[in-house]
């Protein structure tokens, strides 16, 4: 029916005919580049990313031997999921870094964000800086933190001594080090979310404010009641982003605690342990598993946030 | 009272600024302190009390670098996998984002949320089956084991798929009526109009490839196919306690990127924007 609409002065007497009408519903030709255009990159995300999917959860149920071979074990690595407690460790880990490291870079980004959406001098140069830490290698970045971290000759310790604070083992006390990558996170990341945090102010409306002024309200009071508000989409964005990204750290405790320190157990995260029991203890089969509870955890948790955001996010 | 409300406001901006330079110092001492003692002697570095200033600066500490680790081939295979990436990616995320954009075509649809669900899984779940495809291949240790899994992204598809849903329509469709066919239109008339999306995804890749660590660590382990991320890790294994030489190391991987951060500061910030606002 709706071939012969587009072009009624043809009769459809056939199948081979209206098939050939189909084509130029779509146009003549554009089907041909249509595919031409997607095929490389269709192809591509279908062998390295689609099909490891696949691949990664049929792993999770084989046993990996020395030589690449591999047997099927059916649920054991699922079991062996549930009662791993160095794994258990890193879940609680990764909690703790994302809890303590996605909510205060954001509250920072924030405050920067805000601070910087005003008329003032030299904001080019504070963002260049403040940005600094996001193109930086984090491989960099580990290595000059483990240096201003060093007990005995960093930087951080000999500021504290100054205030004859004695400074702790901040990498390899095991009560401490996970707050101290931590904190390098947190560092590492404010110069992004300011950005965005920057271009979501821009998009406020100036005449928010001047009805607000005219009403006599603060600087605070218009934070809270104008800006932040307003702002809660891009909170929202960044807010998902982020712990999805904190969900995989890795470089950060690979570069700055490395599996020799006396505090790996306690800042392990569960990305890093996929990485040591898939490439350094050649257990594939194993860290398919983590990768596989790792995919579900996100899932579980980006659908929660993206039910909550029903509760709290502002879209104007 | 009007001069109560001038004082007022001198003092908030004063205010503001010292927040945003206390804040400032602390992103900015730790690429100082590296740089410092990346000129140190090893006695110096570890002297109490702290040296700030080396009396001498030892420029010889970059050469020592060179010297127990082929640097100058991690730069190579670096650069080369950075550019492949940057230039393959957005060349063939551009040609699918354009047809997910205009033209209209049976399984449009579905080919885009098959590309957008690779999004939602997380980088993790690919590594061990990319890395048996590799192996398969007999590409462990070389740059097609860096560059090719990274030609193909769903993220760059959809930023630029994003991008060209803004373009106006009429030019094509001037360009239609001259008899051009899609590849054409996309080439000769979109692609010129879609350049500052390209950028900003150019800018994203070049970012993420020139850092990134866990993949180059699992495919290449021999030195003379590492790129820098995984040449510092193995610099930290040869000289866990010389920091100057580890400072060094560390200032040769990151000033590339600072340079090329500090040439096109525009186009990344706009870049960082734009995956915000969409």
């Amino acid at each position: 029916m709706e071939i012969k609409q587009v072009s009624p002065q043809v009769k459809v007497h056939d199948n081979p005919k209206q098939r050939k009408m189909k084509q130029r519903r779509y146009g003549r030709g554009d089907l041909f580049w249509a595919y031409i255009m997607i095929a490389p990159l269709m192809l591509g995300l279908f062998i390295f990313y689609v099909y490891p999917v696949f691949q990664t959860v049929y792993y999770s149920f084989v046993e990996w031997g020395a030589f690449g071979n591999y047997k099927w074990t059916g649920l054991d690595n699922y079991n062996k999921l549930l009662t791993d407690t160095d794994l258990h460790r890193a879940i609680r880990n990764t909690v703790v870094y994302i809890v303590l490291s996605v909510p205060l870079s954001i509250f920072l980004s924030i405050l920067v964000a805000a601070l910087l959406n005003q008329k003032i001098r030299g904001l080019t140069i504070y963002r260049t800086l403040y940005f600094l830490p996001v193109i930086t290698m984090p491989a960099a970045v580990a290595m000059v933190w483990r240096w201003l971290y060093n007990a005995d000759y960093g930087l951080l310790n000999y500021a504290l001594g100054l205030l004859s604070i004695k400074g702790p083992h901040w990498l390899t006390d095991p009560n401490i080090a996970l707050y101290s990558v931590i904190l390098v996170a947190i560092w590492s990341s404010i110069g992004n979310n300011m950005i965005i945090f920057l271009s979501g102010l821009q998009g406020i409306s100036s005449s928010y404010y001047e009805a607000a002024s005219i009403d006599g309200a603060g600087t605070i009071s218009k934070f809270y009641r104008i800006t932040l508000p307003l702002l809660t989409p891009t909170i929202f964005f960044v807010g998902v982003i982020s712990l999805i990204s904190a969900f995989q750290v890795f470089d950060m405790i690979y570069m700055m605690i490395g599996e020799k320190n006396i505090a790996i157990e306690s800042t392990q995260s569960i990305v890093f342990l996929f990485y040591k029991y898939g490439f350094t203890q050649n257990m594939k089969g194993y860290a398919s598993a983590i990768a596989v509870l790792l995919f579900v955890i996100i899932l579980i948790v980006t659908f929660i946030q993206m039910k909550l955001q029903k509760k709290w996010v502002h879209y104007g | 009272m009007f001069a109560n409300g001038y004082k007022k406001k001198v003092g908030s901006a004063v205010l503001v600024h010292i927040i945003l330079l206390v804040g400032a110092a602390i992103m900015i001492i730790p690429f100082i302190w590296m740089f410092l003692t990346s000129v140190k002697t090893m006695g110096e570095s570890t002297m109490v009390p702290l040296v700030i200033i080396p009396k001498q600066l030892q420029w010889n500490n970059y050469l020592k670098v060179f010297e127990s680790l082929p640097f100058l081939t991690f730069y190579w295979n670096t650069m080369i996998t950075t550019l492949f990436k940057t230039v393959g990616q957005v060349m063939i995320c551009s040609l699918a984002a354009y047809a997910f954009a205009r033209i209209e075509f049976p399984g449009r649809n579905l080919f885009f949320l098959l590309a957008l669900s690779v999004l939602m899984v997380p980088g993790q779940v690919f590594l061990i089956p990319q890395y048996m495809i590799m192996k398969d291949l007999g590409w462990l240790n070389s740059l097609q084991a860096l560059i090719v899994p990274g030609l193909f992204s769903a993220f760059g598809t959809f930023l630029l798929r994003q991008f060209f849903m803004t373009l106006p329509k009429e030019l094509e469709e001037a360009a239609k009526l001259d008899g051009c066919n899609q590849f054409r239109t996309y080439w000769q008339i979109m692609l010129p109009l879609a350049k500052p999306g390209m950028i900003a995804l150019a800018i994203f890749v070049i970012l993420w490839s020139w850092n990134d660590l866990m993949w180059p660590l699992i495919v290449n382990t021999s030195p003379d196919k590492m790129v820098l991320s995984a040449g510092l890790a193995s610099l930290q294994g040869e000289h866990s306690t010389n920091y100057t030489i580890l400072m060094a190391g560390s200032m040769m991987a990151i000033i590339p990127m600072i340079i090329i951060f500090l040439v096109f500061q525009r186009s990344f910030i706009e870049g960082i924007a734009l995956t915000g606002s969409k």
